[in-house]
């Protein structure tokens, strides 16, 4: 974890630790490692929208024809509902950008790490 | 746990039964004020209000489920088993409110899942299965406050914020009862 942790601080403007705080916001509808009112984010970097199996997605979520990066994340999480009209994620978002490089780097290192690693 | 102390079990659930029905009423009341709102609103905003409101019932269910785990584990003992049952009683209430108010707006409510995955695992004690709960009310509130600014109709945003009080009301009495600061900032997120 720790390496993992390091290397995604190395490769993401953004400190996962901090992002680990402000993922306790997402924590009422997702997990990493297992679907809940939203999908796991586990796998979440480079994997296309609404695409884990089993899921039920939004068609809006499924045909959004994004694949999540830092940079399309980083967009989506910033303003949910505008950047995917129509997903069932009727989230206001995270307004601040460093807050969203912060979490976006703790999603990188948590699929990297044994919390994600169990599972897929 | 002294907090808890304050009350005997029994009295802290008389206290709530009787207490529950006035704050139903009182969030009841928002939506009730809002049904002309309602009604006024175009289709579109209908639908998008609904879908708000559907995610937030289906988080409800789960809390409702989650406390069921809790409840049934054997790891709470009195009185915190009657706490985790009396929050399970507010979710409950928050649920029932949120899918007559999606009828209302013509949606179709979203019902419970056949089967929730909660990390049974790693939940070996009391304080581990208060600590969720705790993380869930935490998340609960942070998910209110991003629908908050969402809703079409007002009133639906103030019924949003009845409840986010609520669950954050729950959070706090949880971090007393783990022994963390029970109001750690300001502004909640
Ligand atoms: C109120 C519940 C809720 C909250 C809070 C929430 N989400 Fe979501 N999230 C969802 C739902 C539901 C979906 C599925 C959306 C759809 O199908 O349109 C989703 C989808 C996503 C996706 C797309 C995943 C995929 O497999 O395509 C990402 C990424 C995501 N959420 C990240 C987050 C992050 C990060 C946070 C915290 C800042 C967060 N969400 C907070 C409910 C929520």
């Amino acid at each position: 974890m720790i390496e993992a942790v390091a290397l995604a601080a190395a490769l993401a403007a953004g400190d996962p630790l901090r992002g680990k705080e402000i993922y306790a916001r997402c924590l009422a509808c997702h997990a990493l490692a297992y679907d809940r009112v939203g999908p796991r984010h586990c796998g979440l970097l480079g994997r296309r929208a609404g695409s884990v199996p089993g899921f039920a997605y939004s068609s809006a979520m499924k045909k959004s024809g994004i694949v999540w990066s830092k940079k399309t994340l980083d967009r989506f999480l910033a303003d949910p509902t505008h950047t995917v009209p129509g997903t069932a994620m009727t989230y206001a978002g995270v307004a601040d950008a460093q807050e969203r490089a912060d979490l976006i780097a703790f999603l990188a290192a948590a699929d990297q790490s044994k919390d994600c690693s169990a599972r897929h | 746990m002294s907090f808890l102390k304050i009350s005997s079990p029994a009295a802290a659930r008389r206290l709530f039964l009787e207490r529950s029905g006035a704050v139903l009423s009182g969030a009841a009341v928002a939506l009730l004020a809002g049904r002309e709102a309602l009604a006024a609103k175009s289709g579109d905003s209908k639908a998008g209000d609904a879908r708000i409101l559907n995610t937030a019932l289906a988080a409800e269910l789960e809390a409702v489920a989650a406390y069921q785990v809790g409840a049934e584990s054997n790891l709470l003992q009195k009185p915190a088993l009657d706490l985790a049952l009396q929050f399970q009683g507010h979710h409950k209430a928050h649920a029932d409110l949120l899918e007559k108010t999606i009828r209302k707006l013509g949606g179709k409510p979203a019902s419970a899942k056949a089967k929730y995955s909660f990390p049974v695992e790693t939940l070996k004690n009391q304080l581990d299965v208060l600590r969720f709960a705790a993380g869930l009310e935490q998340g609960a509130v942070s998910a209110y406050l991003g629908a908050v600014p969402l809703f079409a109709t007002r009133d639906l945003s103030k019924a949003a914020a009845s409840i986010l009080g609520d669950e954050a009301m729950h959070w706090a009495v949880l971090r007393q009862v783990i022994g963390e600061n029970p109001v750690p900032a300001a502004f909640v997120s």
